[in-house]
């Protein structure tokens, strides 16, 4: 046990003396924080919209100027020609075309159920989607107001009609930073400490300290823990820098219990540091260790769940999510940040974490060779 | 006749087709100044990375103190000294700590690490730039801690892999005078140089070729056997 000590003395010491790491732990995550939360957003804000009004009735000016009332919409181009509007798509200056037929009115008066027709750009598929949801409401929402204003008839009771209301529970303002902010927290806690532990062992290789480390008594699980435990350090004050910021910066909701927000991040971070050093004993060179680690950053960033749902992934990429370490950080985050959510609510995240902490660090000490 | 420190047989050491080291056979005494020399290349490095449990021999035996190299590594690691070709101790971390966390890996105390501490930076009169960082040590002093540093645990014999290359004659010269102290200790210094002369302070020596041992016995004895006055034409002549 005393060797290990002066294992991580040695590893503190060096952390604290090298100028790249401090600022490491402390500007790059809160410029990062700020840049990402606001800038990597899914939220559609602005939809250009073209309307083709081919019947000039008091309706398709009422439906003209109730969707453009709605900020989400911009109207770049109100015309009567359909190819005018197919240009205007073409050239990427419209996301949607709306069009309102001739004789819209009058069929519509006749009970005849005229169509619209929605052109949507799907290069964007998010934008499309959801462009084209809140178009469709706000058309339905205006084929309510216009048949209540004709059909005055049934005197007898009302026929009751359904209204959905709903409400947007653990972000009622649906606040995007909201969401993002503890998910790109997670994420930066684990690549950095990825990145750390896995270049920290090679570049003891390089400089041939490793090898007068290899010809001491010292035992392979020593010389692993003696990593683990700076760079788990690190990856806390990372992660304690990092929710002071976005509580400042953002207000982000801390409802549940910070202290099994750490916990957890505790055992991620061991399982993540365990990758970290499993691929630096793979590695002769830092530049081979930034690469293998680069790619599996690359697939833990894209299937964590921060930027797609998980439940939105086929089958089988869910299933390649269950050894992702960044995947069940972002969960548990959310889950202990937004929802209050307790350790139960996040059992099979931590079951996940542990099984992944032990094979992870299992491979390191066994991969770790004291001889050649 | 004296306890053996190393006794190595038949050790061989192949990459894929390459044979590093192909199956030599010595012995080194207690208390001796083992010099092993050879050109670039021919299996020096291999040979001692090998007794210092760094590398796994392909095959043959190698016993150091008493203990084979292929079961017991740890319990050799215990009292072996080892300083690479590559300086390898932190530069990073100053002179104190160096030691301080090698004696502490070695397992010594508290009390062990302060009085080893003491004596090294006395011996080596480094008691003024204790708290500096290794890395702003000239070559030579950086040379004399890496060997203390190799000695903090008081190993019964200790590997020097050209301890003196690149530092200027007067270092070269306290460094030898250190290795003599050591030996006269006790201690059995197993060293590789390509200095000529400093192969004529070495009690016995090894002439590597090709992986395998071209000549081997005191310095008089080879320049006898080759018939030449200086260490530099026994060399010559083995490796051409």
């Amino acid at each position: 046990m005393k060797i290990i000590g002066y294992l991580i003395q040695k590893e503190f010491i060096q952390i604290l003396r090298n100028k790249a790491i401090l600022p490491m732990m402390t500007i790059l995550p809160i410029i990062q924080l700020i840049v990402l939360s606001n800038a990597a957003s899914n939220e559609v804000k602005n939809i250009n919209l073209v309307i083709v009004d081919q019947d000039f009735s008091e309706y398709s000016r009422l439906l003209t100027s109730k969707v453009n009332s709605n900020e989400r919409f911009t109207l770049k181009l109100a015309t009567n020609n359909q190819n005018e509007a197919m240009e205007a798509i073409q050239a990427n200056e419209a996301d949607i075309i709306l069009t309102i037929p001739a004789k819209f009115e009058r069929d519509f008066l006749k009970a005849q159920s005229p169509a619209l027709q929605i052109l949507v750009n799907a290069i964007n598929g998010q934008q499309a989607t959801v462009g084209a949801g809140y178009l469709t409401n706000i058309i339905g929402s205006f084929n309510q107001d216009i048949s209540s204003e004709i059909i005055r008839i049934p005197e007898g009771p009302r026929i009751g009609s359904i209204s959905l209301e709903s409400r947007n529970w653990y972000n009622p303002e649906i606040e995007y930073s909201h969401f993002m902010a503890p998910g790109i927290l997670a994420e930066l806690t684990a690549l950095l400490t990825i990145v750390l532990s896995a270049m920290n062992v090679v570049r003891e290789r390089e400089l041939g300290t490793i090898e007068q480390i290899n010809v001491t008594p010292i035992q392979k699980w020593q010389f692993i823990l003696g990593k683990l435990v700076p760079f788990l350090c690190v990856g806390l004050v990372l992660l304690t820098v990092g929710l002071i910021a976005s509580k400042l910066i953002f207000d982000i909701p801390m409802l549940g219990n910070l202290g099994i927000l750490f916990g957890y991040a505790v055992i991620n971070l061991i399982a993540v540091l365990g990758l970290g050093l499993l691929i630096s004993n793979f590695a002769d060179t830092q530049q081979q260790a930034i690469f293998v680690a680069f790619f599996f950053i690359l697939i833990f960033v894209l299937m964590c769940g921060l930027f797609t749902p998980i439940d939105s992934m086929p089958k089988w990429a869910q299933i390649l999510t269950i050894p992702n370490p960044l995947a069940h950080f972002i969960s548990v985050s959310r889950k202990v940040l937004m929802k209050g959510g307790g350790l139960l609510d996040i059992r099979k995240e931590i079951i996940y974490t542990i099984f992944l902490a032990i094979i992870f660090n299992s491979l390191a000490i066994w991969s770790y060779k004291k001889q050649s | 006749m004296s306890e053996l420190v190393i006794d190595v047989n038949n050790l061989t050491k192949k990459f894929n087709d390459f044979t590093a080291v192909d199956s030599i056979s010595f012995y080194v005494k207690k208390g001796e100044i083992f010099g092993f020399l050879g050109a670039n290349g021919a299996g020096k490095t291999t040979a001692m990375r090998m007794l210092t449990g760094l590398s796994k021999p392909t095959s043959g035996q190698a016993l150091v103190l008493g203990l084979d190299v292929n079961s017991s590594a740890d319990r050799i690691k215990k009292g072996i000294g080892y300083m690479s070709q590559k300086f390898s101790l932190y530069n990073d971390l100053t002179v104190k700590e160096n030691i301080r966390f090698y004696g502490g890996i070695y397992g010594l105390s508290r009390a062990q690490i302060k009085s080893k501490t003491e004596e090294i930076l006395e011996e080596l009169s480094l008691k003024d730039v204790a708290k500096k960082l290794v890395s702003e040590l000239p070559l030579g002093w950086k040379q004399r801690l890496s060997f203390a540093v190799a000695m903090v645990h008081d190993p019964a014999v200790v590997f020097l892999d050209e301890p003196t290359g690149g530092v200027d004659p007067h270092v070269r010269r306290q460094f030898w005078e250190t290795i003599y102290e050591q030996a006269s200790r006790g201690k059995t210094i197993f060293v590789t140089t390509h200095y000529m002369d400093e192969a004529e302070y070495c009690d016995r020596l090894s002439i590597m070729v090709d992986g395998k041992i071209g000549a081997m016995g005191t310095p008089g004895e080879l320049k006898e056997h080759y018939s030449t006055d200086t260490m530099d034409d026994v060399f010559l002549k083995l490796v051409r």
